[in-house]
């Protein structure tokens, strides 16, 4: 066993570390915490690249390498709870990925929050949440990956809430919290179903681990009472984890609120890494999603895909429709992560764990750089986030604008050169293949259309034509960090270099790892695989292609000229002027403005429902068993009040008459002794006379 | 009635007379003087088995009185200072004041 893979755990450890020390440092230690934070991550990094290097020396024989380290953690009778931690190809790339754009999204933060008060706490939270992730990432075990989950879930709620005092951002943490919860309920009951079945918790464990063959074989046979199989309803249980914290429908609301928290938030966790774990998970458990029993079916065709790739389908769909209509530059981006959420979902689900996981990765690089440009615009626009009050940034932040460009063309999926074209086509080509059914490649390429459209649109409202913001724009509504030195000058201006050199790396990455995924060199597919990838140009001619690439450049160009036939022939002059979409359609726009009521649907329904139910309970609580403690205390309290009655009216006055008679007798006994020598005489006398009579007359006897 | 019982009633008489003086007088003096008929009683009894014993002629009946009035003597003696100082104390000589050694 080589180094790295008995010290893979230093690599969530070294972040955890730097958390507990930021925890202890005052707040004006900032220095301090963003150093520990920043070079533990690097560190990390570091940790991660040697991890990588290792498992690409020892790939590449036909069987993904999968090495792991497992403990006994707790013993409970005879058994004990293993965990452990392994190091695959897909964990490698992972690591590589999270430690990465950490690393730069940290750097980023000490510029962003530069002005916030909270600075150290921030570092703190962040370190504690890149602790929890890569704790997910290389976890063997299904509970240590759970633990890493509810703790990645916490340092969200932390971190969304980080301006707690915005009653806002409070509401929002909480409804992160909160829904993610409800998914975690059911992963909770699927690893206990799993458990129960398979005896282990372990992934790979020799071949005893319950996502190995052995296991897999027995859960596939066992059917539950409505004639499901184990292996579908445990999958199906965890699914519904990863609906939670990914953000699919239904449990889709939480993420936009989460925009609340402060931007580098929003990249590192709600982009880029911790909606991914979701996506990650079921990648990780795609074994037990694609078991089954038949010999010739192909894996994409097991009900627990299936049901992934619908849902994943819908939320593509459901989330760019509403992006549409959005009006706040951060939501937009929100609802933007959730239909590529689906869209990972969907290419897990009918192409397996290398497209969905190439998806991954580069989503999380330009949705990653796409936020964190939209932290640069925002800081640049003095806290301005609605994109009808910006305009004509292209003038005034240059580099923003070339790398927020980049971004937005990867997410798009612009033809060849940007690395989200290759990662959407391949999953575009897996749904035009799936054998269940060709609607999802269909609602598929409508999301892709819609995302072009609507990227345009934000593109063309924040970057072009004139300035709109307001003179007097010191918006306060979004954060507490506006002791700017800015003063006098109330016109945009471009971030410092801190937080736009985080953005050129992440542009360079965006454009450049698309090199990795093409059907000429489909290296990231081959590394998962663990078989050696070939250079060779002939594997663009394979089976339907280069129709799928064309067909997906069409919609591209489509969907970025029908923004700019919309948004970009004219300039928008003025904040308050109706979106062009809206003068066409107003009611369609409003439904989309409104995000489908889903929000005001779960109020009426969930909350309401969950308000009686708290009535209920708080009735139950104060007369029932507040009414069980009162009737025991009133008894008590009667049999301490006859035991005082018996006291009072029994004990006592026994007691003092026997007194009062002891005290009668001695009075009367005292009177004997009355000091006068006759009496006692006299006494003497008498006694002494009965004495001689009552001798003589025994003596007569 | 021989004279020898005569004789020993008289003294028994002397003697429960003396008693009664000596249980039932209040004044000190009186109790003492009941003490002494009660002395006085018992040398007559002594005289008396004398008198009428079997030896008359020797002299221990009369040994027997003088040492008994002799001692007498100094008992009443003692009473008496007793008593003055008992008066000086309590300024009376009623004895059924002097109870201040009652219970």
């Amino acid at each position: 066993m080589t180094w790295i893979v008995r010290d893979l755990w230093l690599i969530p450890a070294l972040p955890a570390f730097a958390a507990g020390l930021s925890a202890l440092a005052r707040q004006r230690n900032r220095g301090f915490a963003a150093s520990l934070a920043i070079g533990s991550m690097g560190l990390s990094f570091l940790l991660a690249l040697c991890a990588f290097a290792h498992t690409l020396a020892s790939s590449g024989h036909g069987e993904p390498a999968v090495k792991v380290f497992n403990f006994p953690w707790l013993q409970y009778g005879s058994e004990w709870l293993k965990l452990g931690w392994m190091l695959d190809p897909l964990t490698a790339v992972m690591l590589i990925m999270v430690t990465f754009v950490g690393l730069l999204i940290f750097i980023y933060s000490t510029g962003y929050m530069a002005h916030d008060e909270n600075f150290t706490r921030f570092f703190c939270f962040l370190s504690l949440f890149a602790a929890a992730m890569l704790g997910v990432v290389i976890a063997n075990s299904l509970l240590l990956l759970f633990m890493c989950w509810e703790l990645v879930g916490l340092t969200s709620y932390l971190l969304i809430g980080f301006w707690y005092q915005k009653p806002a951002a409070a509401a929002a943490a909480k409804k992160a919290f909160i829904t993610t919860r409800i998914g975690d309920l059911a992963f909770l009951i699927g690893i206990v179903w799993l458990y129960s079945q398979a005896g282990t918790l372990l992934f790979y464990d020799n071949g005893a681990g319950c996502l190995e063959h052995s296991t897999l074989m027995r859960l596939i046979v066992q059917t539950t009472c409505i004639g499901m199989a184990a292996s579908t309803g445990i999958a199906l249980l965890i699914f519904a984890g990863a609906v939670g914290k990914s953000g699919q429908v239904p449990l889709h609301v939480w993420l936009p609120d989460a925009m609340e928290g402060p931007t580098p938030v929003s990249a590192l966790i709600h982009a880029a890494t911790m909606v991914a774990a979701g996506v990650f998970l079921v990648a990780r458990v795609y074994p037990l999603m694609s078991a089954h029993g038949g010999v010739n079916l192909a894996p994409s065709s097991t009900t627990a895909l299936q049901v992934v790739t619908w849902i994943g389908a819908i939320t593509a769909v459901f989330a760019a429709l509403i992006a549409v209509a959005q009006d706040d530059i951060k939501r937009i981006l929100a609802y933007s992560t959730v239909s590529q959420l689906g869209y990972m979902m969907m290419g897990l689900g009918v192409g397996g764990v290398a497209v969905g996981m190439f998806h991954l990765i580069t989503h999380a690089f330009f949705k990653a750089l796409l936020f964190l440009g939209a932290g640069s615009v925002i800081h640049g626009c003095h806290e301005e986030q609605d994109i009808r009050r910006m305009g004509g940034l292209k003038r005034f932040m240059p580099i923003t604008f070339a790398t927020y460009a980049a971004g937005m063309l990867a997410l798009c999926g612009f033809p060849l050169f940007f690395s989200g074209f290759w990662s959407k086509d391949a999953i575009l080509h897996a749904a035009q293949a799936w054998s269940i059914s060709r609607v999802p490649f269909y609602l598929g390429s409508f999301g892709a259309l819609l995302t072009a459209f609507y990227m345009t649109r934000q593109v063309y409202y924040v970057f072009f034509g004139e300035s709109r913001l307001a003179r007097h724009s010191h918006q306060s509504h979004s954060t507490d960090a506006e002791h700017h030195a800015h003063g006098v000058s109330d016109s945009p201006h471009e971030s410092p270099a801190v937080m736009t050199m985080p953005l050129v790396i992440l542009a360079a990455f965006a454009i450049l790892l698309g090199v990795i995924g093409t059907p000429a060199w489909p290296w990231f597919d081959s590394f998962l695989k663990g078989e050696p990838a070939t250079f060779n140009f002939a594997g663009f001619l394979e089976s339907g292609i280069l129709r799928v690439m064309l067909f997906s450049s069409i919609i591209v160009i489509l969907g970025l000229g029908l923004g700019w036939w919309f948004y970009g022939r004219k300039p928008i002059v003025s904040a308050e002027e109706p979106d062009a979409l809206e003068r066409l359609q107003p009611q369609i726009f409003d439904l989309l403005r409104h995000k489908f009521y889903v929000d005001e649907f779960y109020q009426d329904t969930f909350i309401r429902w969950n308000g009686w139910l708290s009535h209920v309970s708080d009735w139950l609580d104060r007369w029932i068993w507040n009414g069980a403690v009162w009737a025991v205390s009133y008894f008590v309290l009667g049999l301490s009040w006859l035991a005082r009655s018996a006291d009072t009216y029994v004990v006592n006055p026994g007691f003092d008459e026997g007194c009062r008679t002891v005290t009668a007798g001695g009075k009367l006994l005292a009177r004997l002794q009355n000091g006068r020598t006759q009496n006692y005489l006299r006494l003497v006398g008498v006694a002494f006379a009965i004495l001689v009579a009552f001798l003589i007359w025994s003596g007569v006897q | 009635m021989t004279p020898l019982t005569s004789c020993l009633l008289l003294s028994a008489l002397l003697f429960a007379i003396g008693l009664a003086g000596a249980l039932m007088r209040r004044n000190a003096i009186l109790v003492l003087i009941g003490i002494e008929l009660m002395l006085n009683a018992a040398n007559l009894n002594f005289i008396a088995f004398w008198r009428y014993g079997p030896n008359p002629e020797a002299l221990t009946g009369m040994m027997f009185a003088i040492f008994s009035i002799g001692v007498a003597a100094a008992e009443a003696a003692v009473g008496l200072a007793l008593i003055i100082s008992l008066y000086r104390h309590t300024k009376t000589t009623n004895i059924d004041e002097v109870n201040s050694m009652r219970g």
